[in-house]
């Protein structure tokens, strides 16, 4: 996967200026960065959502911004996308979940496609939960059955997209243990989107950390944590102090307080 | 007036590309059945409900009329031809409106919300075809059948009310209605009974499809829903009037 000096706005919020970024096939790459720095955006431009306004994106050695609908959609049957809540099919259990990419797509006969989602529900440790509808699933649970339905097609990439948001310590743990055993076991190249730096830059090869619309920073989780540079420090130790600001751009707070109507008279 | 006409031509396109989508879905039967009893079945009760008080009404309010011109042997006829041409049409897509209409623009809505839609569109799925093109038809199946049943309900209470309560001559009733009302008639009918199907199916899928991903955002389809597609069949409904005189 490669991206080259993309560009792309909303409204006229510039999202991507610039943005350079190249994954490596069969790697676990970290794309990291603050609330508000596009990295869900990243996501839809590598799955042909939305086109960038210049520059490439090549996925699987496809310009995504070339492709007619068909090719595109024939892209999509080769990727898979764990979004941030899972977004399950509300009216469809876990087992049709599962098996809703495979149907759609695919014609295979009944008895194959059960032994195909069982194994990927096992995979996930959620064969039992096969017959449980969505809102009776923990946020946990909820996240390994959209995994299980982001493998079932045995896809190339597989995208995360805020994997661990939400997650207590148990199904973080899981949930990080599966994205490494999926991309040792099947080779899948994974590109993981999140802020949770000691979870993701555990299991990561390379990290990119995003700000201002373009890739500040690339590298091995070391090499991020042993960066000098000044917005690479602040976000890997969590720091309010540094170049990327926590407040949002305001008027002097001292004479914001003093402003407007007479506080004093207001107590009386 | 700009904003006005871009939303026709944003809801027109959005028709064809639904229209585009009805094919392809046909091959799905068990998706759309589904939809018939979603909108339809469970539209069910409310519309009978009204259909029988409606009626009801219809058999009081015109026995009194028609018995000021010495005319009540017409309360048959009177009572179907304004059912079947106007009222069991324009109150079922009223009621639909705001029964599943209402539902389908917060179910879409939702979805949205919950990026179900984009997750669709990711899998290789179209959401047009797999979710917009299934509830489309679905409703558009049911509105004739609901209005046939509030019709039935209606006939029903007003031979109820006018007959056995009003003392209007039960032979009558039904020999003049017999008489009077002709197959042109039911078929002004069904065809407003399948437009204010595709109106109000297409408003409800639209708003729900184009909602904004938040709580207030699927309030205001609903709400949006409703409106327009009550607005839409009483201007559809003048227009096929006229059509048919």
């Amino acid at each position: 996967m490669d991206v080259r000096n993309a560009r792309y706005s909303v409204g006229s919020r510039r999202i991507f200026d610039g943005l350079d970024l190249t994954v490596a096939r069969g790697s676990i790459t970290a794309v990291m960065g603050p609330s508000g720095t596009g990295k869900t955006t990243l996501l839809r431009l590598l799955t042909g959502q939305v086109r960038p306004e210049a520059g490439t994106v090549t996925v699987l050695g496809q310009d995504v911004v070339a492709l007619r609908r068909p090719e595109l959609f024939a892209l999509r049957r080769r990727m898979g996308v764990l979004f941030q809540h899972g977004a399950l099919l509300t009216d469809l259990d876990v087992f049709e979940n599962v098996a809703f990419p495979v149907r759609e797509n695919t014609r295979l006969p009944e008895p194959v496609l059960r032994r195909l989602v069982l194994m990927k529900l096992e995979a996930v440790g959620l064969r039992g939960a096969e017959k449980l509808m969505p809102q009776e699933l923990s946020g946990g649970m909820a996240r390994r059955v959209a995994l299980a339905r982001a493998i079932v097609m045995d896809p190339e990439i597989l995208i995360y997209d805020e994997p661990f948001v939400g997650l207590d310590p148990i199904s973080m743990g899981i949930v990080v243990r599966l994205i490494k055993r999926l991309n040792d076991a099947l080779g899948i190249t994974s590109i993981v989107v999140s802020h949770d730096v000691a979870e993701v830059g555990s299991i990561a090869d390379y990290s990119y950390l995003l700000a201002g619309g373009r890739a500040v920073a690339g590298g091995t989780t070391a090499e991020l944590n042993a960066s000098a540079e000044p917005a690479v420090r602040q976000f890997m130790q969590g720091s309010a102090e540094g170049p990327v600001s926590f407040h949002y751009p305001a008027a002097d707070y001292h004479q914001a307080l003093l402003d407007g109507a007479d506080l004093a008279g207001a107590l009386r | 007036m700009i904003a006005a006409l871009r939303n026709v031509g944003a809801v027109t396109l959005f028709f064809l590309r639904v229209l585009g989508a009805c094919v392809p879905a046909l091959a799905r039967p068990g998706l759309i059945v589904r939809q018939v009893y979603n909108s339809g079945a469970r539209s069910l009760i409310i519309i009978m409900l009204c259909g029988l008080v409606v009626g009801m009404i219809m058999g009081l309010a015109f026995a009194d009329m028609l018995a000021r011109f010495g005319s009540e042997s017409a309360l048959g006829v009177a009572a179907g031809l304004a059912l079947l041409k106007e009222l069991g049409p324009v109150l079922t897509a009223l009621l639909f409106a705001g029964r599943a209409g209402t539902s389908l623009a917060s179910e879409i809505g939702l979805m949205r919300a919950t990026d179900q839609l984009t997750a669709m569109q990711v899998m290789a799925v179209d959401p047009m075809r797999h979710v917009i093109a299934p509830r489309f038809l679905g409703g558009v199946i049911a509105m004739p059948l609901l209005v046939a049943i509030f019709n039935i309900l209606g006939i029903f209470g007003t031979q109820l009310v006018g007959v056995q309560l009003m003392g209007v001559d039960a032979g009558t009733f039904w020999s003049q209605m017999q008489n009077q009302v002709d197959l042109a008639d039911v078929g002004e009918g069904i065809v407003k009974s399948v437009v204010f199907g595709v109106v109000c199916t297409l408003m409800a899928v639209y708003q729900g499809f184009h909602a904004v991903p938040t709580a207030e955002g699927v309030g205001l389809a609903t709400t949006r829903t409703v409106i327009s597609s009550s607005v839409l069949v009483l201007l559809f409904d003048y227009m096929l009037t006229a059509a048919f005189l």
